[in-house]
């Protein structure tokens, strides 16, 4: 198996945690990864962009080349589209609808999600109200990661136990928390 | 043995460690800062076995290092691609004295200047002081590097140069580690004359140091890190340095067509060289960085073989390789589907909200509106980021200390107002000595060290200064009426103004410390208290 791919978003949105997830379930499995990262300037509150390829066979580039992603996921729309050369022909766009509106000229809000409706292959999550919901506005990372679990060729349960082993050390209850919004990050795109 | 998913910075800090490190000595910079960080964070590093608080910045790191190889330990110095500039001086000369215990030198690159002012190529500091430098390819290697790093050094008893570049240190992969070896003991030199370097000495240790040129000829040779792999197409020959190897073999899944050699460790190795271009029509040199190797081997003469790369067209003279331009070189199209978005516009770094250096920039706007002529010289930190809009206050940055001095200059050639703006961790980085020959003139100038309490853009790691800047500047002889300390909220804005324009418009020295820490060391702390 191989999967490619980019995690977007803005400085802050917790997309390092979802690599990290990612990440650990790989390394159980014991699969090849790179995982580029962006530290530095831009993490504030600029766009952030993680290059993440998990592999059976050994991987060469750190980066992800043109075309090659099967997956976008991103904690905010136009973050998502801002890789799109990156998407392959049959790639997912799996992402937040919420903007985060922190620059002056943020293009249209409706011709971003018009655009993403456009598409195929693209799964919408209106994280901000089911944040809400739930009571879990810190865990809605792992909704998205939750959602976009299909996509990435590694069981549910994979993903599970490692939010037990990376979340472990904050105690039961941040795990049980973590597990719940990964579950209903999954059904919701059922 | 175990195996573990590792920063490339994290795959070289527990290289080091296992190889029987005595202390790491660094400034925070962007990619450089994981190593150090990790040190302190393991347990060699809680435990007080291993040195590993920071230091003032490059030079002083650079040369504590040297100290603790003159007693015999192994030492590892880290820092950012421009921290070069600033530890040259005891750099360059460290490759004259020679070492005791290991020394390696870490430098961390940044093509692309994601998180920098330039993009020098650390590999010509290495072929400047004449000692042999490592780049490796992946994090393993990286790991694999450091102990055989420290042995190199000494057996040749010379720092070793190990230069990275970003998507090295800050990329993830599964590295395996090794079995940790013990610390060098205690073993300062009898009465040894090499560590000082008079000139009849000196002379001697550069003619050793000149004779030693064809032994590390011989070790690139024959390097475990420069590999040669045969292919069956003769038109090329690709000499692939570092992460460029992983680029130039992304595009050949099922192996390289071409013969390719693997450059990990230099000086070149250049017998290899000479018969691959014997051997191919042409050479395509893939280096992320500048043309340091295409320029070695292209030369001044006509040469038979056609040499290609980044001063040839084929890659781009400028930025960092992807696997992408490097796809474009080996003439192959683009496997690019989808257009860019119309949609999508850049979104580049700001000011944290709630951070005080806003304030500091708001009040200040309103004084240099009133000032006809009012430059204001900055440096280098988030408070970089006043350049941007909306607050597009600071009309230079150039390196660290450099707002302190540039406005003494233009102050000199008759600016008025001229103000600089430096940080807590710059201003004792590099900016003290800027400010003594300001105070030894009475420069008028207005110096505003906006202290966070941290050192804020790399993360927030302690900054040297921390509860001793009106010390400093008055040890320095500041006036202490023409010294303030303020505390930039925006309910403060009419003090922190009225004292602005004050000092500012005063045909002398002064100093505005304007304090309040970092919002993001703050709610970390908060935090971990929770816990």
């Amino acid at each position: 198996m191989k999967t490619d791919i980019i995690l977007a978003g803005v400085g802050g949105q917790g997309i390092l945690s979802i690599a990290t997830i990612i990440g650990h379930a790989a390394l159980n499995e014991g699969l090849y990864i790179k995982q580029a990262e962006v530290h530095g300037m831009s993490q504030r509150g600029g766009d952030v962009q993680s290059n993440l390829r998990i592999s059976s066979d050994p991987i060469a580039s750190d980066l992800i080349p043109l075309g090659g992603a099967d997956v976008i996921i991103a904690m905010e729309p136009m973050e998502a589209l801002r890789y799109l050369p990156y998407l392959s022909e049959e790639g997912w766009i799996i992402t937040s609808s919420t903007p985060f509106v922190n620059i002056p000229n943020y293009p249209d809000q409706q011709a971003i999600m018009e655009e993403l409706k456009s598409r195929k292959n693209v799964k919408l999550l209106d994280l901000d109200a089911m944040g809400k919901e739930h009571s879990m506005p810190k865990a809605v990372n792992m909704m998205l990661l939750g959602a976009a679990a299909d996509a990435l060729a590694l069981g549910f349960d994979k993903l599970q136990n490692s939010i037990r082993t990376v979340f472990g050390a904050k105690g039961e209850q941040i795990v049980e928390m973590n597990i719940k919004a990964l579950t209903l990050g999954r059904e919701c795109v059922k | 043995m175990a195996k573990k998913l590792l920063l490339g910075d994290q795959a070289i800090a527990q290289g080091a460690l296992d190889a029987g490190l005595s202390g790491v000595y660094a400034y925070p910079g962007t990619p450089s800062t994981e190593i150090t960080e990790y040190i302190q964070e393991s347990p060699q590093g809680r435990g007080g076995e291993v040195h590993c608080r920071w230091c003032t910045n490059e030079k002083t790191a650079m040369e504590t290092a040297l100290g603790m190889s003159y007693a015999g330990k192994r030492a590892l110095v880290c820092m950012k691609h421009v921290g070069m500039n600033v530890a040259a001086d005891p750099f360059l000369n460290s490759a004259i004295t020679g070492v005791n215990g290991g020394v390696v030198v870490l430098v961390a690159d940044d093509p692309s200047m994601h998180s920098s002012q330039n993009e020098q190529d650390t590999r010509f500091y290495g072929k400047f002081a004449m000692i042999p430098v490592l780049e490796p390819s992946n994090q393993q290697e990286a790991y694999d590097m450091m102990s055989f790093a420290y042995e190199l050094s000494e057996k040749i008893g010379e720092p070793v140069l190990m230069r990275v570049v970003t998507r090295m240190a800050h990329s993830r992969a599964v590295v395996e580690t090794g079995e940790p070896k013990a610390q060098n003991e205690l073993n300062a030199p009898e009465r040894s004359q090499n560590w000082v370097l008079l000139p009849a000495i000196a002379r001697r240790r550069y003619a050793a140091l000149v004779e030693q040129q064809k032994e590390f000829d011989a070790l690139s040779e024959s390097s475990p890190f420069n590999v040669y792999t045969e292919g069956e197409n003769h038109d090329m020959g690709v000499i692939a340095c570092g992460i460029g190897y992983n680029y130039y073999m992304e595009n050949y899944p099922q192996g390289s067509p071409y013969p390719v050699l693997k450059v990990s460790q230099y000086p070149l190795p250049k017998e290899i060289i000479r018969k691959m271009a014997s051997e191919c029509k042409s050479l395509l040199i893939v280096e992320d960085g500048q043309p340091f190797v295409e320029e070695q081997v292209r030369g001044v003469l006509p040469v038979e073989c056609e040499i290609k790369g980044r001063l040839s067209g084929e890659l781009p003279r400028m930025g960092e390789l992807t696997p992408d331009n490097v796809k474009a070189a080996l003439g192959m199209g683009s496997s690019q589907v989808f257009a860019a978005s119309q949609n999508v516009v850049p979104r580049p770094p700001a000011l944290c909200q709630g951070c005080g250096h806003r304030s500091v920039y708001e009040a200040l706007n309103r004084i240099v509106a009133e000032c006809e002529g009012a430059r204001v010289f900055g440096d280098i930190g988030c408070y970089t980021l006043g350049a941007l809009p909306p607050y597009k206050s600071i009309n230079s940055c150039v390196d660290m200390g450099a707002s302190i001095t540039m406005a003494k200059g233009a102050s000199d050639a008759g600016v008025f107002p001229a103000i600089a703006v430096i940080g807590d961790s710059t201003f004792t980085h590099s900016g003290m000595t800027g400010l003594l020959d300001a105070v030894n003139c009475n420069a008028p100038i207005t110096v505003i060290i906006s202290d966070n309490l941290t050192t804020a853009m790399t993360g927030g790691q302690d900054s040297a200064g921390t509860n001793k800047f009106e010390a400093i500047c008055q040890g320095l002889g500041v006036d202490k009426e023409h010294l303030h300390v303020v505390n930039p909220l925006p309910q403060n804005m009419e003090e922190i103004t009225r004292i602005m324009r004050e000092e500012i418009n005063y045909r002398g020295l002064s100093v505005i410390i304007p304090r309040r820490e970092c919002i993001q060391t703050l709610s970390r702390k908060a935090k971990a208290k929770k816990k």
